[in-house]
């Protein structure tokens, strides 16, 4: 079955790059959400946090 | 700073909440019935619109659209407004949104049950209802994002990420999968043919269920565990890689429900492997909300609310380790089409979605109604019977479905299936059917009494139809702090926020759906296959009418079990005029793929006798009998229109055959009476039961016509 797909696909010049950057995209986007949440400050988090509890009642 | 004084609008809150109690107790009677209907068969009362197959649909419609839909609609009402401290940007567009979609239920409630269906699973509305959600869902959304707009709050709260992925997706869903070519007001056909239209549907029916019965729900557990516990969601970070991953996620996992079927491959593949992906971020969910309640255990004792939150959460957590589970290739040639799988939405359906929405109503009623609960003792007796209703409901299932599959498999010593009279395998089920149907029923007094709790509590309070609040207004300008994050900058920004949740969104579904339909021409066409004659094409109809599919796949795996039991195991190329598919999703009867091939023919009397009263021939069967079909004349006053709208399709009918049809549909039809006359059956040509048995006659026949190959 996979045969059918691959020959689509062979017709596009350099189409063995592609799984290489869908994994690249995906990884550093992945890695990039990792980092910028670690490095989130903490009075930050403390305010998101607190979104649904601050609110006037 | 100055303090803007304005109102939140409970009105529409109370509404939503109203409808989700009514449709929750309609929704679930509905299912009981039709699971009554599976232990007494004679409880359809020989009806139409009473009829298992035309049932289900509705029960399955009215608590997802209509019991979690509300339940979305009354939280998301509830909660943006407090968190963005803001009233809804438009009453009339809240209003609107209120009474259009209790129309849709209604409009659902006039026509499934009268067979008016796509026969799709979870997407059985017909065109024109199909377009007025499309516009609703446009209402709400437009109402969402305005609300955002002019809000007095900088930054969006998780909970609204979840809401606002949940109006992307779910639209760009219904679109895609409601494409149909309308034949008649109430008729229409899928554009999508066979493998196509399945991978269509699942790539929707799959994330319906993440995209309406989970990521709102999810939302509303990031705002209702912190508030019904008065303390912040455990890790704040842990949702924000929640949000991304499970939305990125999600969205590839469709084709786990097609596995072994005549999908290519590599797309089921993919399936398999974002579905166990997908335990990540589930995970991660599930532990962000119980975690919440760290240090504040002991308020779980004591709290109704935060017992059915901790309950729902925990089976949220069941179900998304579970789901992955079933996605397994080899846990999926067990689970699939066997009660196993209706034993793991009903985790879902009763535990997660129902107890989260009990547990919110139970929140929000006395708040807004500003008093205390009625009766705590209430609540618990709710919480306690609909916890024993899942169990019920739960175990029977697993253990039918476990039931199924080894009876279904197992093989003499001589080689020979162990069961070959399907039959066997469905009467061994009757106790669990029952028990299921007990399960059901405890869960249903369980709601019952909770709403009378609610009632009584709403009763001894005062409502606050426009509760007053003030904050003060955001900034016009605002100076974004150094060294700021872009991250930072997106949770002010919903619409950047709501583009890149298509993107993400868009990037799973675009890469399973275009190959394939691209591929087309090149699903191995089998030169034998050839478009249904008029007569079985109305029959077919006919089979879509009655929602056969409910009980009945279309779709045998290639094991030697299935290819024992039914003959050759489906290819791609034999569905290619199918619009819609009619593969199924389980097999409470057998398999119908090859009904009309060598292996399985019976005699058009047999079909005519098993329709009119099925254990006649089948004696213990569980399926209704369909006296209509034979009393009822089959409508002919489309056949050219459908002839047409199926060649606008793709299907190779030359021109001008609409014309012919009628003629050909005759003529076949008088054949099949004169066979049944020959076998001392009397009938007239013209009834419906004529068509369906061309349809079921024609099934599987094509494949064997084929000319021998080298």
């Amino acid at each position: 079955m996979l045969k059918f797909i691959k020959h689509h696909l062979e017709t596009i010049a350099g189409v063995e790059i592609y799984p290489l950057i869908s994994f690249v995209i995906f990884f550093a986007f992945f890695i990039g959400l990792f980092v910028y949440v670690a490095m989130m400050r903490k009075t930050y988090i403390t305010e998101l946090e607190n979104l649904p509890l601050t609110e006037n009642e | 700073m100055e303090l803007e004084k304005f109102s939140y609008d409970n009105g529409i809150v109370r509404k939503f909440l109203i409808a989700t109690a009514i449709f929750g107790v309609v929704g679930m009677l509905v299912g009981l019935w039709a699971a009554c209907e599976l232990v007494w068969p004679g409880l359809g009362l020989g009806v139409d619109f009473l009829s298992f197959g035309r049932i289900r649909p509705l029960h399955t419609n009215a608590v997802i659209f209509a019991f979690v839909g509300n339940g979305i609609f009354a939280g998301v009402y509830y909660s943006l407004q407090r968190l963005l401290k803001t009233r809804m940007w438009n009453d009339t567009l809240s209003n609107i949104n209120f009474w259009g979609w209790q129309i849709i239920i209604l409009s659902a409630v006039l026509t499934l049950p009268f067979g008016y269906t796509t026969g799709k699973e979870y997407a059985e509305l017909e065109w024109p209802i199909d377009i007025a959600i499309t516009l609703l869902w446009v209402v709400f959304g437009l109402n969402m994002i305005m609300t955002i707009v002019k809000r007095r709050e900088r930054h969006i709260y998780v909970a609204i990420w979840f809401y606002i992925a949940t109006f992307v997706t779910v639209a760009i869903l219904h679109i895609f999968n409601s494409m149909e070519l309308p034949v008649s007001f109430l008729k229409s056909y899928s554009v999508y043919a066979g493998v196509q239209d399945a991978l269509v549907q699942w790539w929707y029916g799959h994330n319906a269920v993440a995209f309406f019965l989970t990521t709102p729900y999810l939302g509303l557990m990031y705002y209702f565990i912190p508030k019904a516990a008065n303390r912040p969601v455990f890790s704040y970070r842990l949702s924000i890689i929640h949000f991304w991953a499970l939305i990125f996620i999600y969205i590839w996992a469709g084709p786990h429900h097609l596995l072994y079927t005549a999908l290519p491959d590599w797309a089921q593949s993919l399936g398999v492997a974002f579905s166990i992906m997908l335990i990540a971020p589930s995970w991660g969910g599930m532990l962000n909300g119980l975690l919440t309640l760290r240090g504040a255990w002991d308020k779980v004792r004591d709290d109704a609310v935060l017992k059915f939150m901790v309950v729902a959460v925990t089976c949220y957590g069941m179900s998304t380790f579970e789901g992955p589970m079933m996605s397994l290739k080899n846990v999926n040639a067990i689970s699939h089409f066997t009660d196993w799988t209706i034993a793991h939405v009903h985790i879902g359906g009763l535990g997660w979605n129902g107890f989260l929405t009990f547990g919110m109503l139970y929140f929000i009623v006395p708040k807004m109604w500003g008093t205390k609960l009625f009766s705590e003792k209430l609540a618990n007796f709710h919480f306690w019977i609909g916890t024993l209703g899942i169990i019920f409901y739960a175990i029977p299932m697993y253990w039918a479905g476990f039931t199924q599959s080894l009876m279904w498999d197992e093989f003499t010593a001589e080689g020979f299936l162990a069961y070959p009279n399907f039959l066997e395998t469905v009467t061994q089920l009757a106790p669990m059917y029952a028990l299921r149907a007990f399960g059901g029923a405890i869960y249903i007094v369980g709601v019952l009494v909770g709403c009378y709790n609610l009632i009584l509590t709403a009763k001894h309070g005062s409502f606050v139809k426009n509760e007053d609040a003030e904050a003060a207004a955001l900034e016009p300008t605002y100076t974004p702090h150094k060294g700021e994050y872009w991250h930072r900058a997106l949770e002010r920004k919903p619409l950047i926020l709501m583009v890149l949740a298509i993107v993400a969104v868009s990037i799973g579904g675009l890469i399973e759906i275009v190959p394939t339909m691209l591929v087309k021409s090149n699903i191995p066409t089998i030169s034998s296959v050839r478009p249904y004659t008029p007569l079985e094409l109305e029959g077919r109809d006919l089979y879509i009418r009655e929602g056969c599919y409910n009980c009945h796949s279309q779709m045998i795996r290639p094991f030697r079990a299935e290819t024992e039991r039914y003959g050759e195991y489906s290819k791609a190329g034999e569905f290619v005029y199918d619009h819609p598919f009619q593969w199924g999703s389980k097999r409470t009867g057998p398999d119908l793929a090859r009904e009309g091939g060598k292996k399985l023919r019976k005699p058009n009397s047999w079909h005519f006798n098993h329709m009119l009263d099925p254990t006649t021939m089948s004696p213990g069967s569980i399926m209704p009998p369909y006296p209509w079909l034979i009393e009822d004349d089959l409508d002919v006053s489309l056949t050219g229109d459908k002839i047409s709208a199926m060649r606008t399709l793709g299907v190779p009918y030359p021109v001008g055959y609409e014309n012919q049809a009628l003629a050909d549909l005759q003529a076949q039809a008088q054949e099949i009476t004169n066979d049944l006359a020959a076998s001392g059956t009397e009938t007239s040509a013209d009834k419906e039961i004529i068509a369906l048995i061309a349809y079921l006659q024609r099934l599987g026949t094509d494949i064997e016509n084929e000319a021998p190959t080298k």
